[in-house]
């Protein structure tokens, strides 16, 4: 089974340290000297039950404060399948930690406390999950004891989420009324929600399938590191290594070198497996190809007849990260865009976004800390991309200041509406 | 925990391997590709070795194109000493060693009190000066997210300014797979491109690559005492106390660092597969049954990794 990659935000109160500290738990994640030392610190700081939350903050600044503040990676795994979770804070004021986590998961775990419905925090996890191309969300009503169990409470909420999700496009959604301090229909179901029928979460999340299909799909192969061996063996050897963004490689496939626009054919795989006849997104490869072209880092081997678009401007939506400048039009940086950096200038900043609905506000003169914005770009040398919700790997970029060398935005090439997020 | 329900310790299939093993590699090219001077740091413990292992997949069928870095505390398991050289020449690899005693004899640091006194800490000051004296760009390390609670914040490129500091507080945004490794000179990058491995993805990618380690990773005969509840190899660099008892135990050692700080666990497997085994069964985490370093404090990890650990 494939690795699940998940992402998940929530503050202290809604149950979220409760969620993951018994999936951990649960899964056997968390090792009894572990667990032993949290216990300790909890009966230090006087606290009548396990803070679970210590064991999932783990830097002496949060343990100190009670406070999440940043992206920490968690590891489980069942018989079936192995987590990757990414764990953030939930407010407003972290929203870049946010983004950061939601980049590289396949779903979104949201959390909802039964006692408060839909508030402001859950839809803005959705509604990032969704800007950031998550397309699969397990959304946990949590507390359900807190409610009596109520049936009622629980398709109220449903409902009400469903709607927001259908308004962003996101059709893979579940929905789990439970309770994590209880353990009903986490890993096991519940007597005590009979009228429930669809099966606890971690069942679900075993056996998710959030693949995609690549037979339909392009081939995109960023180039990152030209392979030629000065040994006597590999005389004229030369191979293009690089990880597959999208589609499947195949010997004698007709591929397109861009940006120089020259056609080839792949001549041989190889995959850390060894020499193949095809591989797939995901894969870190070489190719060899039957021309011998100049070919560098930088440069995209894609499937001829369906290239991505080469082009030094493009309109982009961006999330600004830095806390010490802010963006305004104008500005000159850095940009990096799969495996190929160029300066960009921001040409043009067009509104800045309400990251809890997603529209427009009016009045934009620059971008400060977690604002998502949409701006103008151009770029020193010709990018080859295609638009994030195509493709999230050859549809992102990272913006970096040249003075500081700090990581400033982060960005999708495009900038679709409310309820374009999520579709293709 | 009011309620424990316990899933089976039996192994999931190897699907993430390849995943896992797919995504160090393109970490290890990015670093390749874009550094000036990468090196990468080799302890002859089983993530280096497996560190190893993927870097010289990615650049295959090139030699290794950067230099293999052992930080030496003099203590260290004859075993393991012997694999790193027979590994290197194999590879035909370069290979840098960061000396502590040369550096105590030298009188750049001071030799802790006391006979046995723990060298884990003056590896730092010698790592330091090993990237400054190479004016290594990137050194990649074999570090993972799961061993540690402050490294399960660490980002994949880990920046470190010109004291060789990490400040947690202060990290770049990691996002998607592009890395930013633009750094002004006398600073460096820690690279860690096995951080969402676990221990038992590390074990199952040994089996399924069917790669060799140093001997002390499966089960033998061993002098051992106990200290701290830990036992404790007899070493000429490690003796036992007053009240300390000497006695022999089937053993395997979990980690491999100093052998001053690195405590043997009881076993009797004696194959990668029954390794595995017992690692999927236990319920002590590895650093928790074999590091006596990280014993000091709560946070004793997080504030080694500030001045510049591993």
């Amino acid at each position: 089974m494939e690795l699940l990659r998940l992402a998940t935000a929530g503050s202290v109160d809604d149950g979220k340290s409760t969620l993951i500290g018994r999936l951990l738990y649960d899964s056997k994640a968390i090792y009894d000297d572990v667990l032993e030392s949290a216990e300790e610190v909890s009966k230090r700081q006087s606290a009548e039950y396990l803070n679970l939350a210590l064991l999932t903050d783990g830097l002496r600044a949060e343990r100190e404060q009670g406070i999440t503040i940043d992206v920490a990676y968690r590891y489980f795994a069942t018989p079936k399948r192995k987590f990757i979770l990414a764990d953030t804070p939930g407010h407003v004021q972290y929203t870049r930690n946010m983004v950061t986590g939601a980049s590289t998961a396949d779903m979104a775990l949201i959390i909802v406390d039964a006692r408060n419905g839909v508030v402001e925090q859950s839809r803005r996890h959705a509604v990032i999950a969704s800007l950031l191309g998550i397309r699969h969300m397990a959304v946990c009503i949590n507390k359900m004891d807190l409610v009596g169990y109520d049936p009622g409470t629980f398709n109220s909420i449903r409902d009400e989420f469903r709607e927001l999700l259908d308004d962003l496009n996101v059709d893979g959604a579940r929905f789990f009324p439970i309770s994590a301090l209880e353990g009903d229909n986490v890993v096991t179901g519940s007597d005590r929600m009979p009228w429930y029928a669809d099966g606890p979460l971690l069942p679900y999340l075993e056996d998710i399938d959030t693949t995609e299909d690549l037979e339909e799909r392009p081939l995109r192969l960023p180039v990152q590191y030209v392979v030629r061996p000065h040994r006597h063996e590999y005389h004229d050897y030369r191979s293009y290594a690089g990880t597959i963004a999208d589609g499947i490689a195949r010997v004698g496939q007709e591929v397109e070198i861009l940006p120089s626009g020259k056609t080839s054919q792949i001549a041989a795989i190889e995959t850390p497996d060894g020499d193949a006849q095809a591989a797939s997104g995901d894969t870190a490869v070489s190719v060899r190809l039957t021309d011998d072209f100049d070919v560098s880092r930088g440069d995209m081997i894609s499937a001829s007849g369906d290239p991505p678009r080469t082009t030094q401007t493009f309109d982009a939506t961006i999330c600004w990260m830095s806390d010490t400048a802010e963006l305004k039009r104008g500005a000159m940086l850095r940009i990096k865009h799969t495996t190929r950096t160029a300066k960009a200038m921001i040409t043009g900043l067009d509104c800045k976004i309400d990251i809890n609905t997603l529209s427009p506000l009016s009045g934009c003169a620059s971008l400060g800390l977690n604002d998502i914005g949409r701006v103008s770009i151009r770029t020193s040398t010709p990018l080859v991309c295609d638009d994030y919700v195509y493709n999230r790997t050859t549809g992102s970029f990272i913006l970096i200041d040249e003075s500081t060398n700090e990581t400033v935005a982060a960005g999708m090439i495009g900038v679709p509406g409310f309820g374009d997020f999520g579709s293709d | 925990m009011n309620a424990t329900i316990s899933v089976t310790p039996s192994l999931p299939d190897t699907g993430q391997l390849r995943a896992l093993e797919s995504e160090s590699i393109h970490i290890i090219r990015e670093g390749i590709a874009e550094f000036d001077r990468p090196c990468l740091l080799f302890s002859g413990g089983k993530d280096s070795i497996v560190m190893l292992h993927l870097a010289v997949k990615a650049m295959a069928p090139s030699r290794l194109p950067i230099p293999v870095v052992h930080i030496d505390t003099g203590h260290n398991f004859p075993e393991v000493l012997d694999y790193r050289d027979r590994t290197v020449q194999r590879l035909g690899a370069e290979l840098i060693v960061g000396s502590v005693p040369d550096a105590i004899a030298s009188g750049r640091i001071p030799e802790g009190p006391g006979p046995g006194a723990s060298r884990n800490r003056l590896q730092t000051p010698v790592l330091l000066d090993t990237i400054r004296d190479n004016n290594f760009g990137a050194v990649y390390g074999g570090a993972r997210r799961d061993e540690e609670r402050s490294r399960a914040k660490e980002r994949v490129y880990s920046f470190r300014d010109e004291f060789g500091q990490w400040d947690p507080k202060n990290q770049r945004p990691e996002l998607w797979n592009l890395f930013n490794g633009f750094i002004h000179p006398g600073q460096h990058i820690r690279v860690f491109p096995i951080s969402n491995w676990t221990e038992l993805d590390v074990w199952q990618y040994i089996a399924d690559q069917e790669l060799e380690l140093p001997s002390i990773y499966y089960a033998h005969e061993r002098e051992v005492f106990e200290r701290n509840g830990m036992l404790m190899a007899v070493s000429e660099f490690m003796k036992p106390g007053p009240g300390e008892a000497v006695f022999t135990q089937s053993v395997r050692f979990r980690t491999v660092g100093d052998m001053t700080v690195t405590a043997a666990v009881p076993s009797e497997a004696t194959t990668l597969e029954q390794v595995i085994a017992e690692i999927a069964a236990t319920r002590t985490s590895e650093r928790g049954a074999s590091r006596a370093d990280d014993r000091t404090s709560e946070a004793a990890m997080e504030d080694r990794k500030r001045e510049g650990y591993f």
